[in-house]
């Protein structure tokens, strides 16, 4: 297992686009995102390679959320947002308005910065997704699917007694392991992490980055964090945004040791950010 | 032991008057308010007080019990909405005082019952007609200028002519009273009839359906109507110039005057569409235009306090925008939306001036039984009573309101409970 996830790494010890295309999930070209007059992205060309933690860092309102939101088409709900470029999902250009975005995020789940639980149950928080899309046909599949989602966000013991309980009661750092439950429960292949960890306290985090390590093993996990010492725990490669650019990408480890722009170098030395 | 610790702030004399005049400030301030609350609640009070005080004695009837012999003379079994039961009236009236020979003294004698009682004895007949040719003893409600001597509004003390009850009339009442035959007894009438031009026999059931099959029109226009434009403006439509002027007509229309919803009803649905005049249908259809923007603000207002974050919660899972509203955003919105509707319900409940321009200020004496009948509301039966020249209107007037009140306090809880009930808890 270990190796598996090794082996694409290996092969990135350039920095840059060409790197992992083979094992890439996402490939980015020329990604533009416009707010109305505001250009927030610009020409960003980014892989994302299956089956690893890549972490988006870099300071605030450089475009890291804005590109991880064009990656599930968030941005289609947002007032005079165009997004530009291509951005090709196992092939499949999904800037295409052609996509059904409804049948995308289905495979794309997403994890806000706020817990978000839905105002119900712990169950029917983690049934939504699949009721929704219907992926199970009887009861006794639906209980199984929230017991495994639930165990896979190492959430089950703890809730398993109060299961129509209202999420919205638990503490803040099991409300964001209901929701990467929630997110799990549909099946997806890719899921997406805006800052999980930013409303939680130390502990919580910890037991989120653990979680998020698990869960590489059967998931392709895009992270955006503020927290450089998370990047560098949970993720195996990171991209460096920079006033809307992608500055630096590479191997984790590459990025936070031997940074090769300066700018990079200026943002992990605490020099501005 | 603080003395000792001299914090320099504390140390300038200068910055302790500010510190005191600020302070008085603050205490100013706070019994500003205080008087402002103290002010409200008792223009409130003294508005309960002088509604209730001139209106409990609505609830209550004086009547007097009476012999009546229903001879096979008047009383033709076979046509008994034509016998005449006014002459067994009379004739029982009469059998009172039997000393009482002229014309003039007989004929008010005749009168110091309500002119409902020989209604009330036909119906006695109706319902048992095997009593025909026996002497029945029933209570009958005495008029209304007897009814208010007896609660006291019209006062004895006063001299004969400042006062429309005549001397001989006391005398009879204080020695019917003497006899035991008079009474004060619950008003059942005044919830159980309609209008009528004796106030004795006047009701407000009829206003008070006709107010129920009002807003029930009301209701079933405005509700599916506001909650669809609600839902259309704030979750789907686009934010552009258009819907903007939208928005803006919908504030003003809320602004509108009453009256102009009046005039808007009689022009188009009367004039030019022919619906029936003094009707609930074409009333509750005013009152919808009118309740429409209230209940479309409150919706929007409700659907805009659920946090955005459910919204994406259910987009992120892959929610189509119609499940989103479906499932998450409307029932968090319903407890709003269903308090505006009902705050809506009752200023509709409240309003009189667009029904006067439909018709509905007409005297009704039939009880509505649906939306095409003609009927008139509450307070349109308030604003009728209020303009009645006689003394016993004065109090029924003001039972109407009381009873108006009732529903409308009634209505406001329902909203408050609504909104505790369905409240979600975060």
């Amino acid at each position: 297992m270990t190796s598996k996830i090794n082996e694409p790494q290996s092969k990135t010890s350039r920095i840059g686009i060409s790197v992992a295309a083979a094992a890439a999930k996402f490939v980015s070209r020329k990604v533009t995102v416009h707010y109305g007059d505001k250009q927030a992205l610009f020409d960003v060309d980014l892989d994302i390679p299956e089956n690893q933690v890549t972490a988006l860092i870099g300071p605030s309102g450089c475009g890291k959320s804005t590109y991880l939101r064009c990656l599930n088409r968030m941005n289609d709900i947002i007032d005079g947002c165009k997004v530009g470029g291509e951005i090709l999902l196992d092939g499949e250009n999904i800037t295409d308005p052609k996509i059904d975005a409804v049948h995308l995020r289905a495979r794309v789940g997403m994890v806000f910065q706020k817990p978000n639980p839905f105002p119900k149950s712990i169950y029917d928080n983690v049934s939504y997704g699949p009721k929704i899309h219907g992926t199970v046909a009887t009861k006794a599949d639906l209980d199984a699917v929230v017991e495994n989602s639930l165990r896979r966000a190492s959430l089950w013991e703890e809730v398993k007694d109060r299961l129509d309980e209202p999420g919205t009661g638990l503490s803040g750092g099991q409300q964001q392991r209901l929701c990467i439950a929630r997110a799990i429960a549909v099946e997806p292949e890719v899921i997406l992490m805006d800052e999980p960890c930013s409303a939680l306290d130390p502990i919580a985090t910890a037991k989120i980055e653990e979680l998020i390590d698990e869960l590489r093993r059967k998931y392709t996990i895009v992270i955006v964090t503020h927290s450089m010492q998370q990047a560098a725990r949970v993720s195996q490669r990171t991209a460096f945004f920079h006033l809307g650019k992608v500055v630096e990408v590479g191997n984790t480890e590459q990025i936070f040791t031997n940074p090769k722009d300066e700018r990079t170098q200026g943002y992990i030395t605490g020099r501005f950010g | 032991m603080t003395d000792s610790i001299s914090l320099p702030i504390a140390a300038s004399t200068a910055s302790k008057a500010r510190l005191a005049s600020r302070h008085a400030a603050e205490r100013r301030f706070r019994i500003y308010g205080l008087l402002a609350v103290l002010f409200g609640l008792s223009c409130i009070l003294t508005l309960f007080v002088t509604i209730l005080t001139g209106g409990y004695n609505s609830f209550s009837q004086t009547v007097i019990t009476l012999d009546f012999e229903l001879d096979a003379d008047n009383i033709d079994a076979s046509d008994i909405h034509g016998s005449n039961f006014r002459t067994i009236v009379r004739r029982s009236t009469y059998a009172l005082f039997p000393d009482v020979t002229t014309r003039q003294d007989k004929r008010t004698l005749a009168n110091i019952v309500s002119s409902g009682a020989e209604y009330q004895l036909r119906d006695f007949v109706i319902a048992h007609p095997d009593r025909i040719g026996q002497t029945v003893t029933l209570q009958v409600p005495m008029s209304d200028d007897l009814d208010q001597l007896s609660k006291g509004v019209i006062r004895a003390e006063l001299d004969e002519s400042e006062r429309r009850v005549s001397d001989i009339e006391i005398s009879w009442f204080n020695s019917l009273r003497d006899q035991g035959k008079i009474e004060t007894v619950f008003n059942g009438t005044f919830f159980t009839a309609s209008d009528s031009r004796e106030p004795e026999l006047a009701g407000i059931l009829g206003a008070a359906l006709g107010s129920f099959y009002t807003l029930l029109v009301t209701l079933a226009l405005s509700f599916p109507i506001g909650v669809a434009s609600a839902i259309y403006l704030e979750e789907f439509a686009p934010k552009n110039r258009l819907t903007q002027i939208i928005e803006i007509n919908i504030n003003n229309l809320a602004a509108v005057p009453s009256i102009v919803f009046g005039l808007l009803g009689l022009a188009v649905f009367l004039n030019f569409f022919g619906l029936p005049r003094s009707a609930p249908l074409v009333g509750g259809m005013v009152l919808a235009l009118m309740t429409l923007p209230t209940i479309i603000i409150a919706g929007r207002a409700a659907l805009k306090s659920v946090p955005p974050s459910i919204r994406q919660a259910a987009i992120g899972l892959g929610a189509s925008p119609m499940q989103t509203l479906m499932d998450h955003t409307l029932p968090l919105a319903m407890p709003g939306m269903m308090t505006g509707t009902i705050l809506g319900m009752a200023q509709a409940l409240g309003e009189t001036a667009p029904l006067l321009m439909i018709g509905m200020v007409a005297f009704i004496v039939d009880i509505p039984g649906g939306v095409t009948d003609p009927a008139t509301v509450m307070p349109v039966q308030i604003y009728l009573w209020s303009d009645s020249p006689e003394r016993a209107f004065v109090e029924r007037t003001s039972g109407a309101i009381l009873v108006l009140l009732a529903f409308l306090v009634t209505m406001n809880a329902l909203a408050v409970i609504l909104r505790k009930k369905f409240e979600t808890k975060w």
